[in-house]
């Protein structure tokens, strides 16, 4: 992917303003970091990114190959993780990605997603149903899910919280990984992780 | 020619909401308990009919009624339990859209086949139901069910994401299957009754026909009201 283009986001919630004519572009190799105090929108404007949820006003466009899309019809592109991103409880945590990779029509081995069960921190793990993992665990399973097809935008909201020291490191070696990937767009107020940017985006409440 | 990445996509979800409904039978139990229990009250209530004209139609409209409801209880639930649970999101960002709705259908389909073999059994010990022609009661039922289903299973996806949901699933599903309905009670009561193909095939091709055109528009419907 060559960029990630926002074209005048507006967002209302009923009469409540929150995001305001966000207008902006990331190239491939870029980290964009969203900040802004609780309810300034920073997870909304994520998954308006993602097409999950649906801008009031303005586009989002994918550009690759010379040509724009939006978001969904990029869908095998995109990788998203966020707190309110739940998988399903009563699989293990390898049948939870056997079932997305098989989903995207991903040809991907047991050996590969028990590597990357292993990689995020769940080596040994993978049998377990999800409903037994601690919310630390649940994050990091989290991450295999976004990174499972190795999206081009990866869109990580909130991506340290719930995660131990050894999980800031798993987001260090992840987006120093998506560098050579593609994009990345992070919504925090972490220190640790504004760090990352190459381009912020402060909100504000809009009205 | 299906597309195998839609096909695989499709079975995924298949095989998934089966797994899960297996690991904690939320929709087996209720739909099952439902039939059982309205089959053995109204068995009880009514004790032994008299033989009559109208009794193949007494039995049709029972089997009905008790699939109806059962399907209002459990065929929802394939999306309500995404939004409830909020996975939906990490569906919707997944999956395509067909391949959600082929999956989801196919499990609901499953689903009332299995339901409409226990009623209908259930219906044959405790009413005394008779089925004079079994292949034909075989093909309304299921013809039928693939309506109920090709009806329901959109409807389902609309209500998912609304707060009343359970009423608003009857409201919006009703006036769809009304016609259906009829059709269905009819043909089935022509099969208990013995009646011939020739006039068992007219209601057949209306059920199909329903199923089709219910099935093909929520196919091109779905992606709309998913994403």
């Amino acid at each position: 992917m060559q960029a990630l283009e926002l074209e005048h986001i507006t967002l209302d919630y009923g009469r409540r303003r929150v995001i305001y004519d966000v207008s902006l572009r990331v190239n491939h190799g870029q980290v964009l970091v969203v900040t802004g105090r609780n309810g300034s929108g920073k997870s909304s404007l994520l998954r308006v990114i993602c097409g999950l949820q649906t801008a009031s006003e303005g586009q989002v466009w994918l550009h690759d190959d010379g040509a724009r899309q939006a978001p969904l019809a990029m869908r095998h592109a995109i990788g998203w993780m966020a707190p309110d991103l739940m998988l399903y409880r009563e699989l293990t945590g390898h049948e939870n990605l056997r079932f997305f990779a098989d989903v995207r029509g991903l040809d991907i081995s047991d050996v590969t997603l028990d590597a990357l069960l292993a990689d995020v921190g769940l080596a040994g793990r993978g049998a377990d149903l999800v409903a037994t993992y601690s919310s630390g665990m649940t994050h990091r399973l989290r991450y295999a899910y976004a990174l499972l097809h190795q999206p081009a935008l990866l869109l990580l909201d909130e991506p340290s919280v719930m995660l131990d020291q050894s999980g800031h490191e798993l987001l260090e070696r992840v987006v120093a990984r998506q560098r050579q990937r593609g994009i990345t767009v992070i919504a925090t107020n972490d220190p640790r992780e504004t760090r990352f940017a190459d381009i912020t985006l402060a909100l504000e409440e809009a009205v | 020619m299906i597309d195998p990445v839609l096909w695989r996509a499709t079975r995924a979800i298949f095989v998934r909401e089966w797994r899960s409904e297996l690991r904690n039978r939320q929709a087996l139990n209720a739909v099952a308990l439902f039939a059982i229990c309205s089959v053995v009250a109204v068995s009880l209530g009514l004790g032994p009919l008299n033989r009559s004209a109208e009794l193949p139609l007494v039995h049709a409209a029972f089997l009905w009624i008790v699939l109806l409801f059962a399907a209002f209880t459990a065929l929802a639930r394939v999306f309500v339990i995404e939004e409830e649970q909020r996975t939906a999101s990490a569906l919707r960002l997944a999956a395509p859209p067909t391949a959600v709705y082929l999956g989801k259908l196919c499990f609901n389909l499953v689903l009332l086949l299995g339901l409409t073999v226990l009623v209908t059994l259930l219906a044959i010990v405790l009413f005394r139901m008779q089925v004079r022609n079994p292949g034909m009661a075989v093909v309304m039922l299921l013809s039928g069910a693939f309506a109920l289903v090709a009806g329901t299973t959109l409807v389902a996806a609309i209500i998912a994401r609304s707060t009343s949901r359970g009423a608003l699933f009857a409201v919006l599903s009703l006036p769809i299957l009304i016609p259906m309905l009829v059709t269905a009670v009819r043909g089935t009561a022509l099969a208990l009754a013995g009646s011939g193909w020739e006039r068992g095939a007219s209601p057949i091709q209306a059920l199909i026909a329903y199923a089709v055109t219910m099935f093909v528009t929520s196919l091109f419907l779905f992606a709309t009201v998913w994403e």
